[in-house]
């Protein structure tokens, strides 16, 4: 079983029930934010320290580590 | 008429809470984030967790079993916990950081709190590089995800959950390069060898232990006392790191340097317990900044108890414990009840294991290993030598100016550092609302009707 999302105008598939994030390292993808100018990607995990927020499917600050990745997400960077 | 208990929480305190509870004859509701019950510890997914990842799978099978004669909400936000006029807690339910969750209102007779606690991780030069994670995110990674951050890691911080971690991202199809722990060994001699009796009743700890320094001997992974993580390297990802001989206040070594390369680093240094909602209840804290409990849990707050990390770190088993011991005084048990006695006496040998985790206690000479451009807020990307020039300045001045602290995490993660590093204390942890809903949520309740739990 696998669940295919849209990242940077690519498609990526993860396993079937993978947070965002886990499609996104599956992916080999370590970060997808920009802070301050430099990369930032998953560093928590556990939905504590907002660092791996995206914008999925339009809307804005989802964390990446606790929404499960659904068939077609569209993923889009976020930067501050 | 039947006592309602409310459970903030489900990992192993909040489930033990509503197994006691439910046998004393009480009406439980159970509030927590996750899409699944088990909390960090028992973090999981039916398809992606690897088995072997799971400890004492059988209890929680158990307690899950247990569980389903409660009323379980799962992905809730609770953003506020009312004690003023009874106990009254709001919840937002809905898949994490979605728009348009569901309003819900609890009214309880007693409240248990058992938030748990998250990582602390100490800021190191490097430590925004991709590749840089807690040592609960490779865990979480692991076993939620089935995930590894990188080929070849470095686990580094202290105390022992690092072992769990090292275990998990190899079982995951990752390297772990070196495990890293800053007690010396002189020192977890003394820690852990003193009164060895009273750990004769926690075999199953340290046979856990023991299974997963086997792990890393079979797979020769090297195990370092008395040394740190002082410096991530790399252009735009983790390339390397140094580690570094540390004295026993923590203060790194100089000349012990050595370079390591790795792709990814896992850094936990203890965890900070989950307080706001225990704050927001009005519930006295300890000067070490825990929930005080008397013999039932029972907080300074009438009818609110407490249990597991948030009123001392102990780990699984003791959160266990305390957990039950909470759930059964919350729902009008007495601890003279023989079916409390069990927990009564686990809670105990329990607190004998956490006072041992002392051990490896942050010790102040970490801040030697900063570089004044060494980002301390992640959030706001604050760094020490912004913090320092307004060290002088009242905290709120300080973070009106700076920002640390302000962004988006609230201070959850850089809080305490930032208060050791200003000597001073903020008190990051009082927060209005408890957690990460959307403004436009929480103007929408004003007008929705709240759902009252029958």
């Amino acid at each position: 079983m696998s669940v295919r999302i849209r990242f940077d105008g690519e498609e990526i598939a993860g396993r079937d029930g993978q947070t965002i994030a886990g499609v996104l390292l599956g992916a080999g993808r370590r970060s997808w934010r920009l802070a301050g100018g430099a990369e930032r990607g998953v560093f928590c995990g556990i939905g504590v320290c907002q660092d791996c927020v995206v914008t999925v499917n339009g809307i804005e600050n989802v964390r990446a580590c606790q929404r499960t990745a659904l068939e077609g997400d569209v993923v889009e960077r976020e930067a501050r | 008429m039947t006592r309602r208990v409310a459970i903030l929480g489900a990992g192993p305190a909040g489930l033990a809470a509503a197994e006691a509870a439910l046998s004393a004859g009480a009406d439980v509701v159970v509030l927590d984030e996750g899409e699944r019950i088990g909390g960090q510890y028992w973090r999981h997914h039916e398809q992606l967790t690897d088995r072997r990842m799971q400890h004492q799978h059988a209890r929680f099978a158990r307690l899950g079993r247990v569980a389903e004669a409660a009323t379980v909400h799962r992905e809730a936000s609770v953003w506020r916990v009312d004690t003023a006029h009874g106990i009254r807690v709001h919840a937002l339910v809905g898949p994490a950081d979605g728009s348009d969750r569901e309003a819900l209102t609890i009214d309880a007779d007693a409240l248990v709190i058992a938030t748990g606690a998250h990582d602390r991780a100490l800021p190191v030069p490097g430590w925004t590089l991709p590749g840089v994670i807690t040592a609960g995110a490779a865990q979480a990674l692991a076993k939620r995800d089935g995930a590894i951050v990188g080929e070849r890691t470095v686990v580094a911080g202290s105390g022992p959950f690092l072992l769990p971690v090292a275990d998990s991202i190899a079982l995951a199809g990752g390297s772990v390069a070196e495990v890293v722990e800053a007690a010396g060994v002189a020192a977890i001699a003394r820690g852990w060898g003193r009164a060895p009796w009273q750990l004769a009743g926690v075999a199953g700890k340290a046979g856990e232990l023991a299974q997963y320094a086997g792990g890393l001997l079979r797979r020769r992974t090297p195990f370092r006392f008395g040394q740190a993580v002082t410096r991530i390297h790399g252009q735009g990802h983790v390339e390397a790191v140094t580690v570094q001989h540390v004295d026993a206040q923590w203060r790194p070594v100089a000349g012990t340097e050595r370079t390591v390369t790795c792709d990814s680093v896992a850094l936990g240094h203890g965890f900070t317990p989950r307080l706001e909602a225990a704050i927001q209840a009005g519930c006295d804290l300890s000067p070490e900044r825990f929930v005080v409990v008397d013999d039932r849990q029972a907080t300074s707050v009438a009818s609110v108890f407490a249990a597991g990390e948030v009123t001392g770190i102990g780990g699984a088993d003791t959160a266990l414990a305390e957990g039950a011991v909470a759930g059964f005084a919350a729902a009008g048990g007495s601890l003279d009840d023989r079916r409390i006695s069990g927990a009564v006496r686990a809670r105990k040998r329990m607190h004998a294991f956490a006072t041992r985790l002392a051990t490896h206690a942050i010790g102040p000479g970490w801040t030697g290993w900063l570089d004044e451009d060494t980002i301390i807020c992640r959030c706001e990307s604050v760094t020490r030598a912004r913090l320092s020039e307004y060290a002088a300045a009242s905290s709120r001045a300080m973070r009106l100016a700076t920002r640390a602290g302000l962004g988006a995490c609230q201070g959850r993660t850089c809080g305490r550092t930032v208060e050791t590093l200003i000597a001073a204390d903020v008190d990051f942890d009082r927060r209005p609302v408890l957690s990460s809903i959307r403004i436009g949520e929480l103007a929408r309740l004003h007008h929705a009707e709240h759902k009252e739990q029958e």
